[in-house]
């Protein structure tokens, strides 16, 4: 569903494209924050799909039960290439973790034994801390661009407030906040023909 | 075999229920794994749960451990597929309906309204977690300057984390 005069720095959306990308994604995602990685790719990166496309996507696959990430490689992948580009790019979303995975688990059951030093504690909270960061930093740069006007605001901190202070249960914050958003959002008459 | 179907209902079922991420339902998946089934013992969970989440892609392929433990490799590929393809598909449905929608009036509507949501549950997913974790001071420094970093800067997110560590 790209438009037709999109501009792909990187090449167009083949199935080959889309596998590499989400390869690529799958292997470099540690610790959190793949929303943010996967907007850098396919948004800043490839065009494939633009702002608005990625963020309607994003509150899609935030209700849908399932990890964010697999959720939007599955979304992407459809907009770009029906079943088969969903079926790709969750293959390879996946491909990297799952053999990793795979390796570790077989290592652990047979010796049973851990890295127990101090060091990789250190590395893996350091990293961890910093997988926060990026998932922080993407919420404000999606706020410059898709957080607009004194309801928006509103919505947006109400859904912080509800979900990361309240520990509000998500399914009851979005009964509450997606009703609310639909109804009090000033509608508008569409930009494009 | 009842193990295998045992696999499949349980992670099917627990794939539909992991609304916002898999963390909701890792206490649900404890009590089947351990205490009904006795497929690991705790501390073999508590393990598998540190190297799922030290590995890359989502904390939920968990399921892969425990499936492996469980039945063997036949075990862990069928407690990925029932773990993923139930909520997958209802992505891709979504997905379907949302292209197909691509002029309507309603969708532009929904895509301004859903937006700040989105941003919104961003932000409390990245609070959600420094308040799950232990975060002293040192650990706050880090997700601060992190943040700061990627926001202002175009620097590469590997290089933040690697820094991190």
């Amino acid at each position: 569903m790209t438009s037709p005069g999109a501009v792909h720095p990187l090449g167009p959306p083949t199935l080959g494209a889309l596998f590499r990308c989400f390869l690529h994604l799958g292997a470099m995602s540690f610790g959190g924050g793949m929303s943010a990685w996967i907007r850098r790719e396919v948004v800043q990166k490839r065009g494939w799909i633009d702002e608005g496309q990625f963020l309607s996507g994003l509150a899609l696959c935030q209700i849908a039960p399932g990890p964010n990430a697999v959720n939007l490689s599955v979304f992407i992948g459809t907009t770009l290439l029906g079943a088969a580009g969903a079926t790709v790019a969750l293959l390879a979303m996946l491909a990297v973790p799952a053999a990793i995975l795979f390796g570790a688990g077989y290592v652990y059951f047979t010796i049973r034994a851990l890295p127990q030093g101090a060091w990789f504690g250190t590395l893996l909270a350091g990293a961890g801390a910093a997988a926060i960061g990026l998932n922080l930093a993407n919420g404000m740069r999606l706020t410059r661009r898709g957080v607009r006007g004194k309801t928006a605001w509103a919505i947006m901190l109400a859904t912080v407030l509800a979900v990361g202070v309240l520990r509000i249960p998500l399914l009851w914050t979005l009964v509450g906040v997606i009703p609310a958003s639909l109804l009090l959002t000033p509608r508008r008459k569409p930009e494009k023909t | 075999m009842t193990t295998l179907l045992r696999i499949a209902g349980l992670f099917g079922l627990l794939s539909l229920l992991s609304v916002g991420g898999g963390n909701g339902v890792i206490p649900d998946m404890q009590r089947a794994a351990v205490d009904q089934y006795h497929w690991m013992t705790a501390r073999e969970f508590l393990d598998s749960f540190a190297i799922s989440r030290a590995a890359p892609g989502p904390g939920s392929l968990i399921v892969l451990l425990v499936g492996l433990k469980a039945a063997g490799v036949v075990g862990a590929v069928l407690a990925v597929l029932a773990m993923y393809l139930p909520s997958s598909l209802l992505v891709f449905c979504g997905a379907r309906a949302w292209s197909s929608a691509a002029r309507a009036a309603w969708r532009a509507h929904a895509e301004r309204a859903l937006a700040p949501v989105a941003v919104g549950l961003t932000y409390a997913s990245g609070i959600v977690l420094v308040r799950s974790t232990e975060h002293d001071w040192q650990a706050l420094t880090v997700t601060a300057a992190a943040t700061l970093l990627l926001a202002l800067t175009e620097v590469h997110p590997l290089l933040v984390l690697l820094l991190g560590g």
